[in-house]
C-alpha cells in the first residue's frame, strides 16, 4: 500500500491512501497530538466529505479494530487445519495487574498451554515477543491456544489487583 | 485622582471591554482583530471616550504584542518546513508578491503619498493573516483537502518574506541614506540566512537552553530571551519583530509545542494590547473619507489574492472547485498588516490617512476573508449546475 505523507507547516502531518475507487482515505495529525480521520468526497476529490476529529485513545482503538482483524484472520486462515485451536486477542487496559511488566511474569503457556505469538502497540506489530517484552497499556495481544485455554488467559491478563 | 489609580481604572475597563469582544466574536465564529480594532477607535482620540491614561504602559505592551506575533508564528514553523516550503512553491510565492503588492502601490502612488507610502501599503495588501486562514481551515475541515497545502505554503512563504521586508521597511522608515538602508538590508538578510542554517543544524541546542521541565522558568527564559534577541536586533536596524521570529524558528520540536502552550495567553494579551493601541491612535472621524478607496482596494486584493490561490492550485492540478477554495481562503488580512502600519505610523514617516486607511482596510478583510472561505464551495457550486448538497 502507498502511503502519500503530505507536511502541513504549522499544522502537523497528513497521510493519505488511495483506494481502489480512487477516494482518499487518511489521518491528519496535528502537532497538539489529536488526529482527524480524512475521507475524501465523490463527486470533488480535492474535497473532503468527512474529517472526524478523534482524542489519542479513539484513533488507537480505531486502528485497533481496523488492523487487528486483520492480523487475527491472517492467524486464523493459518492455523484453520488444526482443530480446536482458535486465536484470540486481549487488550491489556489500565490498572491490569500486567501493565509494565513482563511478558514472562504472566506465565502464559505454564498456566493455560496457550502462547502468546504478537503484540500489536500502535501501528507496530511484534510478532513472537520475547519473555521480556514489557506489556504497556493499550498493548493488544494475540493468543493461540484451545478455548479453555484462551478463557482463562482473558482472565489473568484481564485481573486487577 | 492619582494616575497610577486612573491607568489602573482604565486599563480594567479596556481588558473587561475586549474580553466581551472576544467572546461575541467566538460565537459568531471570526477573527477578535476587527472587533478589537473598533474598540480602540471607540475610546480613542476623537472616539465615544478618550483614554489617556493607559498611554506608557499601552505603548510598551503593544511592543511587546508584536514580538510575540512574530515569535510564535516563528515557533510553527520548522526551519526545514520554511527551506522545502520554499523550493516547491516559489513560483506561488513569487505571483502572490507581485500580484498582491501592486494594488497598494499604486493607491499610495494615486494618493501620493510617495515611495515610503507604497513600501508600506504594498505590505499591507501582500500580507494575508495566517492565524485567521490556518483557524478557517481547521473549521471548515479543509485540512485533508488536496488545495490545503498549496495554501499553506503560500503562507510559508509570505511569513518568510516579512521577514526580509520588515527590516527594509524598518530601515526605509528611519529614513537612513541610501547607503545605511542597504547596510542594514545586507546585515538582516545575512542574519536571516545566518539563523535559517544554524536552525537547521544546531535549533536543538537553542531549545536546550531554554528547556527547562519547570513552567515558571521556562516561561521567563523564553520571554527574556524573546524580548533580549529583539531588542538586540532593534539595535543593530534588524527589527525587534524580526528578531523574535528567527528566535521562534530555531526553537524546535517539543520546547516548540511547549514554549506555544506557554506563551499563547501572554500573547492574547498583549497583541489585544497591541490592536487596541493602533485602533486608539486611529481617529474614526479620518475612516469616513477613505472608505471609499478601501472598498475598492478591497474588491481589488480580494480579485488579486483569488487569483493567486487559483494559480497556484491549478499548478498542482487540483480541480475548479479547489482553485477557488485556495484562492478565497487566501482573502483575509488581518495581524501583520496592521503590524506594518503600526511600525509606518509609529515612525511618523507616513500621512496619518494611511493609518486610517490601514484600519478600514483590515476590517473589511478579517471580516469579509472568512465569509469568503465559506461560501465560495456552494457559489462554485451554483456555476457550475450542481446541486449543493455535500456528497459523501
Amino acid at each position: 500500500m502507498n502511503i502519500e505523507e503530505t507536511p502541513l507547516p504549522g499544522i502537523g502531518v497528513r497521510r493519505e491512501l488511495r483506494l481502489a475507487t480512487g477516494r482518499r482515505i487518511g489521518v491528519v495529525t496535528h502537532r497538539d497530538g489529536h488526529t482527524e480521520l480524512i475521507l475524501s468526497r465523490v463527486d470533488d476529490p480535492d474535497a473532503c466529505a468527512a474529517s472526524i476529529p478523534l482524542s489519542a485513545d479513539e484513533a488507537s482503538t480505531l486502528g485497533q479494530l481496523l488492523g487487528s482483524a486483520q492480523l487475527v484472520a491472517q492467524l486464523s486462515a493459518e492455523q484453520e487445519d488444526v482443530s480446536g485451536i482458535s486465536t484470540h486477542q486481549i487488550m491489556i487496559r489500565k490498572g491490569s495487574d500486567f501493565a509494565g511488566r513482563t511478558l514472562g511474569e504472566t506465565q502464559m503457556r505454564t498456566l493455560t498451554g496457550a502462547s502468546i505469538v504478537a503484540l500489536l502497540r500502535g501501528d507496530d506489530v511484534i510478532a513472537s515477543p520475547r519473555p521480556d517484552e514489557i506489556l504497556h497499556v493499550g498493548d493488544m495481544v494475540v493468543i493461540v491456544g484451545t478455548d479453555t485455554g484462551l478463557a482463562e488467559a482473558a482472565l489473568i491478563l484481564q485481573s486487577r489487583q | 485622582m492619582d494616575p497610577t489609580t486612573l491607568s489602573l481604572i482604565q486599563l480594567g475597563i479596556v481588558f473587561f471591554g475586549l474580553g466581551f469582544l472576544g467572546r461575541l466574536a467566538g460565537r459568531i465564529g471570526m477573527s477578535p482583530v476587527p472587533l478589537y480594532l473598533l474598540g480602540g477607535l471607540a475610546f480613542g482620540e476623537g472616539g465615544l471616550v478618550n483614554l489617556g491614561g493607559i498611554d506608557g504602559f499601552a505603548h510598551i505592551a503593544s511592543e511587546i504584542g508584536v514580538i510575540l506575533l512574530l515569535l510564535m508564528l516563528g515557533l510553527e514553523y520548522t526551519a526545514k518546513e520554511l527551506v522545502t516550503g520554499l523550493k516547491q512553491s516559489w513560483m506561488a510565492g513569487l505571483v502572490d508578491l507581485v500580484l498582491n503588492m501592486l494594488p497598494g502601490v499604486a493607491v499610495a502612488l494615486i494618493l501620493g503619498w510617495g515611495p515610503v507610502g507604497a513600501l508600506v501599503m504594498a505590505g499591507i495588501t501582500y500580507s494575508s493573516s495566517s492565524g485567521i486562514i490556518a483557524k478557517v481551515l481547521g473549521d471548515l475541515g479543509r485540512l485533508g483537502n488536496r488545495e490545503t497545502p498549496v495554501i499553506l505554503a503560500i503562507l510559508v512563504i509570505e511569513d518568510l518574506a516579512m521577514a526580509a521586508y520588515l527590516p527594509i521597511l524598518t530601515a526605509v522608515l528611519a529614513g537612513v541614506s541610501l547607503l545605511g538602508g542597504l547596510t542594514a538590508v545586507g546585515i538582516s538578510l545575512a542574519v536571516i540566512t545566518v539563523v535559517l542554517l544554524g536552525a537547521l543544524r544546531y535549533g536543538h541546542m537553542v531549545s536546550n537552553v531554554l528547556d527547562s521541565p519547570d513552567r515558571e522558568s521556562f516561561l521567563l527564559k523564553l520571554l527574556g530571551a524573546a524580548l533580549l534577541v529583539a531588542g538586540v536586533a532593534s539595535a543593530l536596524q534588524v527589527s525587534a519583530a524580526v528578531g523574535a521570529f528567527l528566535l521562534g524558528i530555531a526553537i524546535s520540536g517539543g520546547t516548540a509545542e511547549n514554549a506555544t502552550r506557554v506563551l499563547e495567553p501572554l500573547r492574547d494579551l498583549f497583541a489585544a494590547m497591541f490592536f487596541v493601541l493602533f485602533g486608539l491612535n486611529t481617529d474614526p472621524r479620518t475612516i469616513p473619507p477613505v472608505l471609499g478607496v478601501a472598498l475598492i482596494l478591497a474588491l481589488v486584493t480580494t480579485i488579486t489574492k483569488v487569483a493567486t490561490g487559483w494559480w497556484a492550485a491549478q499548478q498542482q492540478g487540483i480541480g475548479v472547485p479547489g482553485r477557488a477554495r485556495a484562492g478565497a481562503a487566501l482573502i483575509a488580512r488581518g495581524e501583520f498588516s496592521i503590524v506594518i502600519a503600526g511600525l509606518a505610523v509609529a515612525s511618523g514617516a507616513v500621512p496619518k490617512e494611511l493609518a486610517a486607511l490601514a484600519t478600514t482596510y483590515v476590517l473589511i478583510m478579517a471580516v469579509s476573508g472568512p465569509i469568503a472561505a465559506r461560501y465560495v464551495e456552494p457559489v462554485v457550486r451554483l456555476l457550475q449546475g450542481k446541486k449543493p448538497e455535500p456528497a459523501l
